[in-house]
């Protein structure tokens, strides 16, 4: 297999890779949108679609499918629906928008390993290995606004316009932080390479426990790292509670309210790919990528007492790396269903605030801590970057905090009162009783 | 095979093709989020044509900057005035297209001028594996160039701060 494969054309690999990143993400989508009806459901005590794809035999025997099939029957409905067609819309931008909106989802995986970076897995992911792996992943991602926008304007609704222009200034803030959060990330591992990233993953914990595996999800920073980029992850994909493009009780349903039929199809296809491969991202970035628990199995196999059982799970942890990754991407989208089942939608003015007084501060505050940390730790020792690293922590903290309070006089979840609204009436001393 | 040109120049051709035809698109198309878009793919294509010559952090760059962020907020800027669907621009007929056409052509003619004669003695098409990758970069940006780079980053910041001075002054 591995000898055929390198025999063949680059071109001919290439397209393999591709098609067996896409075909997947393809088939899965259906998939997700089963379960996030089914969770969701669960979730607000219902019992949501389990009823799609019953079939009874002839003996009166039922076989269960647990409603996989609804979202079939749903993309085939999608099929056969009137197409409505607006007519004073911008036609070319109109039908292109949709499918500028699919093509970042898609194209969003590109640098993404799907396995180990030795034998069968080396040649076929991820699809191209570049240099420059977190920087494509950014670029495409902050395409992602173009549907969103294109769709909007093309509409010539004013509805769609309010949801293409909050899409685009809520998609350009919300970039910001999520570079900067994926920096400290770059800066900590050397490496713009995903590949690389896993690689540092794989190391030592904390360089002081060698059977365990670096994740960064267990460093400090990684963590801030990766709470504001989880965040992040929410907002560019426009779900709850960063739906404010499609905020159905304001604006109908923002930059897809006159897309009908296939095209909302593919507005939805676009979405869903979009969560998943941003979980993919996380999972590769923070938590290991392809690797099932944060364990050394290599250290451990020269180990006498559980020598044979590492060996055996770095063999199953070898083959089975594709499906753990897509188990982790998995549990990335149910965190992602219940956000949607749990939060309330942010009110504008509270999505700008988060954002850029509160997220972005943030992690450039862990980028600073870790530019001191890894700089101490070249010229002096590991304990004293440690130290620096803490101590930049809580002198940054509390400069970040002072800050805030000079120019922040409302906290962001206080209620807004508005400059227009009229003082209450102060309560006057009664006619009667004269208190 | 034996085309008269090699693949990379057919590749070049192509790519450099569209990026032109775009780059006209935009001057020539009334509609204001037309021509953006045609700005779009034709910053699109540039950066394909960066990235067959080896240089992938500036073709990423290029996206990343130029699609990516600053296309986004014209488009923003566009839609926010509501200059979309019928309105059209309409020239007046001054003194403005010519005096556009000779700053044109005298650009063109000063980037030519420096460009054209180092041009002519490269032997190399891709720049080599190192060359444009992010380590290097970094690397040359730091130590040779880190004054003009901190002066540029100065600059930024001072555009950052009037920005916020400007906007602040109606809140």
């Amino acid at each position: 297999m591995q000898e055929w494969l390198e025999g063949l054309h680059p071109a001919i690999l290439a397209l393999i890779k591709v098609l067996l990143f896409v075909v997947p993400l393809l088939m899965l989508v259906p998939g997700l949108i089963w379960w996030e009806r089914r969770l969701l459901s669960w979730m607000q005590d219902r019992i949501g679609p389990n009823r799609t794809g019953t079939i009874t035999l002839k003996s009166g025997k039922k076989i269960k499918l647990f409603g996989l099939l609804q979202p079939i029957a749903d993309g085939i409905k999608l099929f056969f629906k009137e197409d409505v067609t607006p007519n004073s819309i911008d036609r070319l931008i109109y039908f292109l928008a949709p499918a500028i909106a699919l093509f970042p989802a898609f194209a969003l995986g590109g640098t993404v390993p799907l396995g180990p970076s030795y034998g069968i897995y080396g040649l076929l992911t991820p699809i191209a290995n570049v240099d420059i792996g977190v920087l494509y992943f950014l670029a495409i991602s902050s395409l992602g606004v173009y549907g969103v926008v294109l769709g909007g304007y093309a509409s010539n609704n004013k509805y769609s316009l309010m949801g293409g222009l909050r899409g685009s200034a809520q998609l350009i803030s919300y970039e910001l932080a999520m570079g900067v959060s994926l920096a400290c990330i770059v800066m900590a591992s050397g490496s713009l390479r995903l590949t690389d990233i896993l690689k540092t993953q794989e190391q030592a914990l904390w360089g002081a426990v060698p059977w365990l595996q670096n994740w960064f999800i267990f460093t400090p920073f990684g963590l801030l790292s990766a709470v504001i980029f989880g965040i992040c992850m929410v907002a560019e994909t426009n779900r709850v509670p960063f739906d404010l493009p499609e905020a159905e009780n304001e604006i109908i349903a923002g930059y897809h309210t006159e897309y009908s039929s296939m095209k909302f199809a593919v507005y939805f296809m676009g979405e869903y790919a979009a969560m998943f491969v941003f979980s993919g991202i996380f999972a590769t970035v923070f938590v290991g990528g392809y690797n099932l628990l944060p364990i050394n199995w290599e250290y451990l196999m020269d180990s006498q007492w559980v020598g044979q059982f590492a060996t055996l799970m770095h063999n199953l942890q070898y083959w089975l790396a594709p499906l753990v990754f897509l188990f982790k991407c998995a549990v990335g989208i149910t965190f992602y269903i219940w956000f949607r089942a749990t939060l309330p939608r942010l009110r504008y003015d509270q999505l700008m605030s988060l954002g850029w007084k509160n997220l972005l501060p943030t992690a450039v505050l862990n980028f600073i801590v870790v530019a001191i940390w890894i700089l101490v730790t070249k010229i002096h020792s590991t304990l004293m970057g440690i130290v620096a690293g803490a101590l930049a922590y809580v002198l940054l903290y509390f400069l970040f905090k002072s800050f805030l309070g000079a120019t922040r006089d409302k906290p962001i979840l206080q209620k807004r009162t508005l400059d227009y609204m009229p003082e209450p009436p102060k309560p006057q001393s009664n006619p009667v009783t004269g208190a | 095979m034996n085309l008269p040109v090699t693949g990379e120049q057919l590749t070049f051709m192509a790519l450099a093709g569209i990026a032109a035809l775009m780059a006209v698109g935009v001057v020539v198309l009334n509609n204001p989020v037309r021509s953006a878009m045609c700005l779009v793919v034709n910053f699109f294509f540039l950066a394909f044509i960066y990235f067959t010559l080896n240089a992938q952090l500036l073709g990423i760059s290029q996206i990343l900057v130029y699609t990516g962020a600053i296309m986004v907020l014209f488009l923003f800027v566009v839609m926010l005035l509501n200059l979309g669907g019928k309105q059209i621009f309409k020239e007046r007929r001054d003194f403005k297209p010519i005096l556009g056409m000779v700053v044109g052509v005298s650009l063109f003619g000063m980037i030519s001028s420096q460009l054209i004669l180092p041009m002519l003695k490269v032997d190399q098409i891709r720049a080599d594996n190192a060359y444009g990758a992010p380590q290097s970069i970094g690397k040359t940006l730091f130590t040779n160039y880190v004054w003009p780079f901190e002066i540029a980053s100065v600059l930024l910041l001072v555009g950052i701060v009037g920005s916020i001075l400007l906007a602040k002054r109606r809140v």
